[in-house]
């Protein structure tokens, strides 16, 4: 392989894994806070990318600047991750937290079903797209080919300023704090006055709209069609289980190992290009089985 | 009082008489699986709302032979084995007359053997895979459409008397057996019919991939002379959207044997002079059709209901419903005007021609439709905010199908050269 051609498919790899880690970090980061696995996450995905393309196509009819979709894709992913994940937290995760996991499981499947069915009901089945935003910013010449700037430029500095925000956010804010100080022991940070049930509503919040925002931006570049979300959330979760639940920094190492793996199977060896994901899950598991920055858990008795 | 009992007794017999004597059902039910979820459903539903219309407008009608039909709809989304128990319930318990199945392939494969065991009459109205009817023979199975084979070669065949100097060919395809079959057709053909073409990449990503964007990256680092895609729905509209906004449209020349499907949607991220077919001879603006009024009512007609202009699924659906209307008439006519068996419907479809929206359609001795193969190239005109069809060819399915009995496989290998120059009707946008 000659070395533009592994440099297209780095560009390539990069740009695919910027989206994946914006919604696997969302569902990492429920899982490592709340202990939530949420199938949910999927259809947080799915109705981001479908409440920004409604938004902006409204936008565009009614005459307002193409550019204004860029807004409409972050306040789409708000408005859902506010609204429907607040209203998920308040009225159903909250009955189940001390339940079993596997009813945990159940219960956030069943919601991801009748979403996608509600979704239907709305959206119908036809295939949306909203192609302003990829097409504003123009292409990028690399290596001799044509990039979109979209996918090369944009995608991945979401995805740094997500991640850095993000860490950021945990490590020196007093409300990161809280988060961790609950993720670390729900009932010791109570007792000092903290108020656990808030920090799960808050994150489960962010993570929702996390998810949102990975659609959201994610529309531009791919049509929107039923079950959309269900292949999200099943490579979500192999990044998730590959970086270790709830390691933040892992699901960006997790989500560039797969997408570069992804790309360079493309260009090298195509019938593999599905099962990438899958088999350095497994190769990242055997070696590791808490995951790649995931410590084995103690239980408490 | 035993009076009365033998008298009421005697009444309620007179009463059970005539219906004794009718020998016309009070309905045909006729049990249709489409896709009304999943990925597929972008077929499924304007399918399902084609057979509601044309359901309508047959019971408007009088319905078939003066017995209305009733429709009862399955869901193929809900994976095959609930759509085996539905369909079993639906053959044994509804009682349906006459089966509409399948969309898929895959749901085919598994329908036919299941219908024949059931004895039921089974039109098979949009599945493409040709294995089936040349696999097996079937009494009560019956596709009323064309299959994989010319749907498949007339898109080459058209390729290679318009465009014949290409060297290089590239593909992406659906990972499943209608992207990998349609491939087999098309490379194999391709081996005797311009065998000096070079194939550069194979590529299938997922069925429901939601990003090409790897793919088009090498296929812009490759070059090659012609790209064929047959893939359909969501797939190839992100396909199709991501390949154009970086170039790849410039530097390849595209065939798209099912993008009728996609034209409308695709609006103007599809290119001019993109190959494109309709699996058939299906076109909104079929150019021997589009005058005939009832193709224009039924244009409007579908438009109105659901605000898009019909697909090639709608047009199969149609397909079906007049397979259907014209074996009923010719059943009752040979049974002297007594409503038939369904083992005397189904001996009356090998040789039985119908016609929708398209050309008629003649039912093979196999069971097989031979059905024409409208393909053309896209243009942009006022009138329409998405390309339309020019430089259009309708190929005649008869010499792009093996004789009964044979298999497509085995006899795409005695084809030669000289099938390019076939005789095939031209037609231009606007005439």
């Amino acid at each position: 392989m000659s070395f533009d051609t592994l440099m297209l498919a780095v560009c390539d790899g990069i740009a695919y894994a910027s989206l994946v880690f914006l919604v696997a970090v969302g569902l990492t980061f429920i899982f490592g806070v709340l202990g939530v696995l949420n199938i949910a996450h999927g259809s947080f995905y799915a109705l981001g990318a479908y409440v920004a393309v409604s938004a902006g196509i409204a936008l565009t009819k009614a005459g307002f600047s193409p550019w204004l979709t860029f807004p409409a894709l972050f306040g789409a992913a708000l408005a859902v991750g506010i609204v429907l994940g607040g209203l998920m937290e308040k009225f159903l995760l909250q009955r189940i937290y001390d339940k079993e996991q596997v009813l945990q499981i159940l219960v956030t499947f069943a919601i991801f079903m009748m979403l996608e069915n509600v979704q239907r009901l709305v959206w119908g089945v036809q295939p949306y797209f909203m192609s302003e935003p990829l097409q504003l910013l123009g292409n990028v010449e690399l290596f001799g080919i044509s990039y979109t700037a979209y996918q090369t430029i944009f995608l991945p500095i979401l995805a740094v300023i997500v991640l850095v925000g993000l860490r950021t956010f945990l490590r020196h804010t007093s409300a990161g704090a809280q988060i961790l100080a609950v993720t670390e022991d729900r009932e010791a940070a109570s007792a000092i006055g903290i108020n656990a049930e808030r920090v799960y509503f808050l994150t489960f919040i962010v993570g929702a709209s996390l998810a949102a925002l990975g659609g959201a931006v994610a529309a531009p570049t791919t049509s929107l069609i039923p079950g959309m979300g269900a292949e999200m959330i099943v490579l979500s979760f192999a990044v998730a289980a590959t970086a270790g639940l709830g390691q933040i920094e892992g699901a960006a190492v997790a989500a560039l190992m797969i997408g570069l793996g992804r790309s360079l199977a493309v260009y090298v060896a195509p019938e593999f290009e599905v099962l990438v994901p899958y088999i350095l899950m497994v190769l990242v598991l055997i070696v590791r089985p808490s995951g790649l920055f995931g410590a084995p858990q103690l239980r408490k008795i | 009082m035993i009076r009365r009992f033998l008298a009421a007794a005697g009444l309620s017999l007179m009463s059970l008489m005539p219906a004794l004597a009718q020998d016309k059902p009070a309905e045909l039910r006729i049990g249709i699986t489409t896709y009304s979820s999943g990925a597929a459903s972008v077929f499924g539903v304007p399918a399902r709302d084609a057979a509601e219309l044309l359901a309508e407008d047959i019971n408007k009608k009088g319905g078939i032979q003066g017995v209305p039909v009733k429709l009862y709809f399955i869901d193929e989304g809900a994976g095959i084995e609930t759509l085996m128990t539905e369909y079993r319930r639906m053959v044994q318990d509804t009682k349906v007359d006459v089966m509409f199945a399948s969309i898929s392939s895959g749901v085919c494969n598994k329908i036919a053997p299941l219908a024949e065991d059931l004895k039921v009459l089974n039109f098979m109205w949009d599945c493409g895979t040709q294995r089936i009817l040349e696999d097996d023979k079937y009494s009560y199975v019956f596709r009323t459409q064309a299959n994989a084979t010319p749907e498949v070669l007339a898109p080459l065949l058209y390729l290679l008397k318009t465009k014949p100097d290409f060297k290089t060919v590239a593909v992406v395809n659906q990972d499943y057996a209608w992207g990998r079959d349609s491939w087999a057709i098309f490379s194999e053909a391709l081996k005797v019919l311009k065998p000096d073409a070079k194939v550069v990449a194979e590529f299938f990503p997922k069925f429901g991939a939601p990003d090409f964007s790897t793919e088009v990256s090498r296929l812009l680092a490759l070059r090659p002379d012609v790209i064929l895609s047959t893939s359909w729905g969501g797939d190839l509209d992100t396909f199709v959207r991501q390949a154009n906004q970086r170039g790849l449209f410039r530097t390849s020349q595209f065939v798209l044997p099912l993008a009728e499907s996609s034209l409308e949607r695709l609006g103007n991220d599809l290119p001019e002079g993109v190959i494109v077919g309709g699996r058939g001879d299906h076109y909104f603006l079929h150019p021997e059709m589009k005058g005939d009024p009832k193709f224009k009512a039924f244009i409007d007609a579908y438009k109105a209901k659901t605000g898009h202009y019909p697909i090639y699924s709608v047009f199969h659906m149609a397909q079906a419903f007049a397979a259907l209307q014209a074996v009923y008439d010719k059943a009752v006519a040979a049974n002297g005007g007594k409503w038939p068996t369904k083992e005397q419907v189904a001996a009356a479809m090998p040789g039985l021609k119908f016609q929708a929206f398209g050309r008629p359609v003649e039912i093979r001795a196999d069971g097989q439709g031979i059905e024409d193969q409208l393909i053309g190239t896209t243009t942009r005109v006022p009138g329409y905010s998405f390309d339309v069809l020019d430089k259009m060819m309708i190929f005649p399915a008869s010499q792009l199908m093996p004789p009964v009995g044979q298999k497509s496989e085995a006899w795409i290998k005695t084809l030669t050269p000289a099938l390019i120059d076939i005789k095939v009707d031209n037609f231009s946008h606007g005439n």
